[in-house]
């Protein structure tokens, strides 16, 4: 059965997009169907990510005005053939997606897919609405930090009331991914723990991406971090993350980075 | 644990903070149950009312939520100046 799975987070650059192509690619490449959707209207970059920003010719507000069909619209990964994408439009007035014309979008792919990621813009309007509207699962991509889990609580807050589930008396699934987490300053007491986040957020954890050089490797090269080395810390992570989605037990690992001799030598550290 | 790790790091850790501010935060935000302003909307209310019958000073009148696992509880707090019923009375008048 398709599982529609939006990505959000309410704070911005907390790594939505990021986790939304490695998510997509990994699922990808574990042998599923995938279609990863940019709900960023004005704003999308998820094409970019991917690699595929030369080849966006419709998207979808073209769908959704009717202008363009949906197969017009997607576009098929070049390096993982179970993977789509459906771009956000670039130009047009974030007022143009309605409620209808993404239920339809959705009805659609389902169809089509085993699975539909829905990479929710920032904030709490309209497209972040639209992206979490249908959805059956959620991930609430969060970074030990203040804000983040705040923003990560008010939205979970709207997962339990503002989406087609919750209306209808069900519950959306909801889990937690940590990014950008340096388990080192944790320890040193640096920086919010993995217990004081789950603790405070009281919603299952889904995995934990280490703060690693190889996730702005990968996006400036735009291919997914599970693609472009799938052997490092992140990719590992996202892989164990994509298993989880699919209902495997895989054992929660707190993953660091290998620091190369060198840099232990100088001691380089994020400021 | 916390001190040893402090006195070895040189360094007050801040982690603590954070947890700390985040859970008095949430506790208030959350019980406002998606309206923001639903708190200051009843201490307007409750205040209006209470006014009608004693001089009050608005900055005395406390409304909390507190969200509990079962059941959560909205605390009123209001403090009432002595010799209100003589304000009473002048009002009434």
């Amino acid at each position: 059965m398709t599982k529609v799975l939006v990505v959000t987070s309410g704070k911005g650059g907390v790594g939505k997009t990021t986790s939304t192509a490695a998510l997509g690619a990994a699922l990808a490449q574990l042998g599923e169907k995938v279609v990863v959707i940019d709900f960023d209207v004005g704003l999308r970059n998820l094409d970019l990510v991917l690699g595929a920003e030369r080849r966006v010719v419709f998207d979808l507000i073209n769908v959704v005005q009717g202008v363009a069909k949906l197969s017009q619209a997607l576009i098929r990964d070049k390096r993982l053939e179970n993977l789509w994408l459906l771009p956000a439009s670039q130009t047009r007035d974030k007022d143009a997606l309605t409620d209808e014309g993404v239920r339809g979008i959705i009805a659609e792919l389902r169809t089509k897919f085993d699975w539909i990621l829905c990479d929710s813009p920032a904030g709490i309007e309209r497209g972040a609405m639209l992206a979490m509207r249908y959805a059956d699962e959620a991930v609430i991509v969060t970074n030990p930090e203040v804000s983040s889990v705040r923003d990560s609580d008010r939205i979970i807050g709207m997962l339990d009331s503002k989406t087609v589930k919750a209306e209808k008396g069900e519950r959306v699934e909801k889990h937690v991914l940590i990014t950008r987490y340096d388990s080192a300053r944790a320890s040193r007491g640096e920086m919010l723990s993995i217990d004081d986040i789950l603790e405070i957020l009281a919603t299952p954890l889904l995995g934990i991406i280490p703060e690693s050089q190889d996730v702005l490797r990968a996006s400036n090269v735009g291919s997914p971090v599970t693609l472009n080395n799938a052997a490092s810390a992140p990719a590992r992570s996202y892989f164990d993350a994509a298993r989880r989605l699919m209902g495997e037990t895989v054992t929660m690992m707190v993953p660091a980075e290998r620091k190369g001799l060198m840099n232990r030598l100088l001691g380089r550290r994020a400021a | 644990m916390m001190n040893l790790l402090r006195l070895l790091g040189g360094r007050t850790a801040s982690a603590p903070v954070a947890r700390e501010r985040l859970q008095i935060l949430l506790a208030h935000e959350r019980g406002l149950g998606g309206q923001p302003d639903l708190l200051g909307l009843l201490r307007a209310e409750i205040l209006a009312v209470v006014s009608r019958h004693v001089v009050l000073d608005p900055e005395k009148v406390i409304v909390r939520m507190d969200r509990g696992k079962n059941v959560s509880t909205l605390e009123v707090d209001i403090e009432v100046p002595n010799g209100f019923e003589r304000s009473i009375a002048a009002v009434a008048t």
